[in-house]
C-alpha cells in the first residue's frame, strides 16, 4: 500500500549558527563564578551534579577577579607556570604553521584558542597518570617536560623523529610523559583511556587516565562505549568532550540536538560536569576534583569543555568557507592566554612587560629549537628515516614475509 | 595426560596463563559468571576471580578498546567475541588500533591483546553464526591469524598466542568443539579416543608459525585449516589418493617452507577453506605457492571453498565443502 504525503513534513537539517558574511553573535553567558556549589568528588553521586552538568563552571570573572568554591587558590608561581606553557604552545604552534606554509612540514595542527584544555588539565594531574590525547591536546607533552627539539624532529618526520617518519605531523607520542601515542581514526582513543584505567585498578596503583575527544567524534560509537565501561567498571578516568563548536566545517548541531554534551554524562551515572573551557582556574579545579573522585575510587567524571576553535582545523583547512572569519573573537569565553595574564595583572603578580618578555623568550626557545630540529633534517632534502623503518616494529619480531619484502627494499 | 575436548582444552589453556600471569585477564560476554554460551571458560571464574575473569557490556568495540588500554597499561587480555560474525563493531579497534600501535608509536607502547573467537558453520547457524572472516584480518599487518583444529593445537596454540607480545586474533571451530567434523552433519563423533584429543594437563605450546602434518602421501598436498583439516581428511580418505594433508594452524605468519615442501614432493595441491572464495586467503597461498612451486606443479591448484554468497540456514551442506567437493578436486589435480 503506497502512503500518502504529508504536508509540513521533510528532512530536518540542522545548520551553524552562524556562516560567511553574517554576524556572529554569541548569547552572553548566564552563569557567573560562585554560581555552582562544589560537592565533595568523594561521596557525591551523579544526580548531584546534575546543576553543574546544565550549568556552566566558571572561576574567573567579567572582572579578572577569582571567585567561588571552586576557586583552586594556585600560587602565583603556579598561575605564571600555566601561562608560559600556553603562552609556549601558541608561539610554537604559529612557528609551525609558519613552517607548514613554507614547505617545510607536510602539515600542521594548531591548538589556538584552546591552550587552556591540555596544559590546565595536565598540570592538575599527577606524574604517575596516563594521558590519552587527540592531535588538539600537545601542550600536555610542555606540562610533562617534552624537549621540543624532539617535538619538532617529530613534525619533520626526520632521523629524530622518535616515531620513524611513521605518522604525520602532531600524531605525537611520549612514553617517557605518559602521553600515550596519537591516532588519527577520532574517538578511539576515548573508550580506550578506559581500558589503560581499568588495568591500573585491576593492578590497584593509584593511577587515573585522562583522555579528549571532540564534540564531532561524541557521536562516534567509541564515545558511547566509554561511558557505558566507565560507568560500569567504575574506571578511574577523566573523560573530557571538548566542545569546540567545530568538527572541521560540521557544527557541533550536527553530533547532538541537545544544548549542551555534559548532560550526556547522566543517564550513565556519572558525575557530569561543563566548564568553561578558556578559564584556566575552573578547568584546573574541575579536573583536580575529577581525579579526586577517580582515586577515590567512587569512578569517573565526565566533564564538557566549552570552548571554541579559533584556528582552521589544520593547515589543510579553510574556516572562512563555512564561518564568519572574525567568530572566535565573539566567542563569550574570550582568549585562554589573555584571560590569565589579565587575571595575574589584575592581582599584581604580572604586567604587560613581563607578558612581552616572556613571549620574546620563548620565540627565541622555538626559533633555537627548529634549528637544532633541521640539523637532524629537513623535509626537502632529509636525511629521513631509513626505509628499513617500515618493516621494523610491526611485529616484535619480523616474521619470514615481512624480511623477505625487507630484503627486497635493502637489495634496492 | 589426559582426554579433552576443545573446550576443555581451550578452558585448560586459560586456566594455566590465569595461573601462571597475574597480568592475564579473560573478559567477554557471556564469559565470566556463566562461562561462556560454548562453556569455554566455565570454572574459571569461580577459581580466579570475577576481576580476572569477568562479563563485560553487549559491545564489542568497547570489548576491543578497553583490551587495546589494559594492554597499554601492562596487562595481557584474553578477550572473546561471541561469535566471529560480531567481531566487526570491533574491526575499527583491531585494525587501525590494535595491529598499529607498536609501529605508529615507534615501539613506545604495544599491546599484547588475544581475540579469541569461534568462527565457522555447520551448527546450521545462518548468516550471522557461521562465517569464518579470517582473511578480513591476514590482509592487516601487525595481527597474528590463528585457526586451531583439534584440543591439542588448540591448547598449544592459544598459550602461545597469550604469551606473544603481538596481537593475535584466534579463531576457534566452533563445529569441532565437542568432536572432530568430518564432513557428515548425521553423524558427527566425539573427540573421545582421537589421538589429537590426548592432551597434555600441563603447560606446553605450539609454537604459531609452524604447520602441522595431519596426514602423510605422495600424491597431492591438501592444506586447510579449522574444521577443513578434518572434512579433507575425509576426502583423502574417499578419493584414494595418498595425499600430504597440512594444517596450516596459523595463517599469519603461515608456514610457507612446510608447504612448498610438500608441493615440490607431490606436484599437486589442493588449498580448502569454508570462506568465501575470491580474496580468500587461499588466493594468498596459491599465488605464493606458484611463485615459489611453478616448475614442480603438475596440475593447475585447485580451490575448494565457501562460495561467494552470504552463509545459508538449512542449506549450509551445499554451501560449505563437504568431503565430495574436496574429493573431486583432488582427483582433478592427478589428471594430465
Amino acid at each position: 500500500m503506497a502512503s500518502k504525503k504529508k504536508e509540513g513534513f521533510g528532512l530536518n537539517i540542522p545548520d551553524a549558527p552562524f556562516r560567511p558574511g553574517e554576524e556572529a553573535v554569541f548569547e552572553t553567558w548566564s552563569w557567573k563564578p560562585g554560581d555552582l556549589n562544589r560537592p565533595d568528588p568523594t561521596k557525591c553521586t551523579s544526580e548531584d551534579t546534575v546543576p553543574h552538568a546544565q550549568g556552566l563552571v566558571r572561576v574567573l570573572g567579567d572582572d579578572d577577579k577569582a571567585s567561588g568554591a571552586w576557586d583552586p587558590k594556585l600560587s602565583a608561581d603556579e598561575l605564571r607556570e600555566g601561562l608560559e606553557h600556553m603562552v609556549r604552545l601558541r608561539i610554537f604552534d604559529d612557528r609551525m604553521m609558519k613552517m607548514q606554509r613554507t614547505g617545510k612540514l607536510s602539515f600542521y595542527m594548531r591548538s589556538f584558542g584552546e591552550e587552556c584544555v591540555a596544559i590546565a588539565q595536565t598540570m592538575a594531574l599527577e606524574t604517575q597518570d596516563w594521558i590519552f590525547p587527540t592531535y588538539r591536546q600537545p601542550g600536555a607533552q610542555f606540562v610533562r617536560g617534552r624537549d621540543m627539539v624532539s617535538m619538532i624532529c617529530h613534525c619533520i618526520g626526520n632521523v629524530e623523529d622518535n616515531i620513524k617518519g611513521r605518522q604525520m605531523p602532531v600524531h605525537y607520542s611520549y612514553r617517557e610523559g605518559r602521553f600515550i601515542s596519537i591516532s588519527s581514526p577520532v574517538g578511539t582513543q576515548f573508550s580506550q583511556a578506559v581500558g589503560v584505567a581499568m588495568a591500573s585498578q585491576y593492578k590497584k596503583l593509584d593511577e587515573v587516565t585522562i583522555t579528549w575527544i571532540g564534540d564531532g567524534a561524541s557521536a562516534e560509537g567509541d564515545y558511547h562505549y566509554a561511558l557505558n565501561f566507565a560507568s560500569v567498571f567504575k574506571a578511574p578516568v577523566i573523560l573530557n568532550v571538548v566542545n569546540n563548536q567545530w568538527a572541521i566545517s560540521t557544527h557541533a548541531n550536527f553530533a547532538t540536538a541537545s544544548d549542551e554534551f555534559a548532560t550526556r554524562g547522566l543517564p550513565y551515572g556519572l558525575a557530569s560536569i561543563r566548564v568553561d573551557g578558556n578559564d584556566f582556574l575552573a578547568l584546573y579545579a574541575v579536573t583536580k576534583w575529577a581525579r579526586e573522585r577517580a582515586a577515590a575510587g567512587v569512578g569517573a567524571t565526565h566533564i564538557e569543555v566549552l570552548t571554541y576553535r579559533a584556528g582552521a582545523h589544520s593547515s589543510s583547512d579553510d574556516p572562512s568557507r563555512y564561518r564568519p572569519s572574525d567568530e572566535h573573537t565573539k566567542w563569550p569565553g574570550g582568549d585562554p592566554i589573555e584571560r590569565l595574564r589579565d587575571h595575574l595583572i589584575e592581582i599584581g603578580e604580572w604586567s604587560a612587560k613581563r607578558q612581552s618578555g616572556l613571549e620574546d623568550r620563548i620565540d627565541d626557545e622555538v626559533m633555537s629549537a627548529y634549528k637544532e630540529a633541521v640539523k637532524h633534517g629537513d623535509l626537502a632534502s632529509g636525511p629521513y628515516p631509513e626505509a628499513d623503518t617500515i618493516f621494523t616494529e610491526v611485529y616484535e619480531e619480523m616474521p619470514w614475509h615481512l624480511k623477505e619484502q625487507f630484503d627486497e627494499v635493502m637489495e634496492g | 595426560m589426559a582426554n579433552m575436548n576443545m573446550i576443555q582444552s581451550l578452558n585448560n589453556a586459560l586456566d594455566i596463563m590465569l595461573d601462571r600471569d597475574d597480568d592475564v585477564i579473560v573478559y567477554g560476554e557471556d564469559v565470566g559468571y556463566f562461562g561462556g554460551v560454548f562453556r569455554t571458560t566455565d570454572g574459571l571464574q569461580a577459581k580466579h576471580g570475577a576481576h580476572r575473569v569477568f562479563d563485560t557490556p553487549l559491545s564489542e568495540g568497547g570489548i576491543l578498546a578497553t583490551a587495546f588500554g589494559m594492554g597499554i597499561n601492562g596487562l595481557r587480555p584474553v578477550v572473546e567475541i561471541q561469535f566471529a560474525d560480531y567481531i566487526f563493531p570491533a574491526y575499527d579497534q583491531i585494525v587501525n588500533e590494535l595491529a598499529k600501535i607498536r609501529h605508529r608509536s615507534g615501539g613506545e607502547y604495544w599491546s599484547p591483546v588475544t581475540v579469541r573467537t569461534p568462527a565457522g558453520g555447520g551448527i546450521r547457524g545462518g548468516h550471522h553464526h557461521s562465517q569464518s572472516p579470517e582473511s578480513q584480518f591476514t590482509h592487516t599487518p601487525g595481527l597474528k591469524v590463528v585457526y586451531c583444529s583439534t584440543p591439542y593445537n588448540a591448547k598449544g596454540l592459544l598459550i602461545s598466542a597469550v604469551e606473544c607480545n603481538d596481537p593475535v586474533i584466534f579463531f576457534e571451530p566452533k563445529r569441532c568443539y565437542r568432536g572432530p567434523f568430518y564432513g557428515d552433519p548425521h553423524n558427527v563423533p566425539t573427540w573421545e579416543g582421537h589421538p589429537e584429543a590426548e592432551v597434555p594437563e600441563s603447560h606446553y605450546t605450539v609454537p604459531l608459525g609452524e604447520a602441522r602434518l595431519a596426514m602423510e602421501g605422495d600424491e597431492c598436498t591438501v592444506i586447510a585449516w579449522g574444521a577443513m583439516v578434518h572434512v579433507s581428511e575425509q576426502a583423502i580418505r574417499d578419493s584414494g589418493i595418498s595425499c600430504d594433508l597440512i594444517d596450516l594452524q596459523t595463517l599469519v605468519p603461515w608456514d610457507r617452507d612446510a608447504v612448498v615442501n610438500s608441493i615440490e614432493k607431490t606436484g599437486r595441491c589442493v588449498i580448502v577453506h569454508e570462506a568465501p572464495k575470491t580474496s580468500g586467503f587461499g588466493a594468498e597461498m596459491a599465488a605464493s605457492v606458484q611463485e615459489r612451486c611453478f616448475y614442480h606443479l603438475e596440475s593447475p591448484i585447485q580451490r575448494v571453498t565457501g562460495w561467494d554468497a552470504p552463509f545459508p540456514h538449512t542449506t549450509e551442506w551445499d554451501y560449505m565443502p563437504g568431503p565430495t567437493r574436496i574429493a573431486a578436486a583432488i582427483r582433478r589435480t592427478q589428471e594430465g
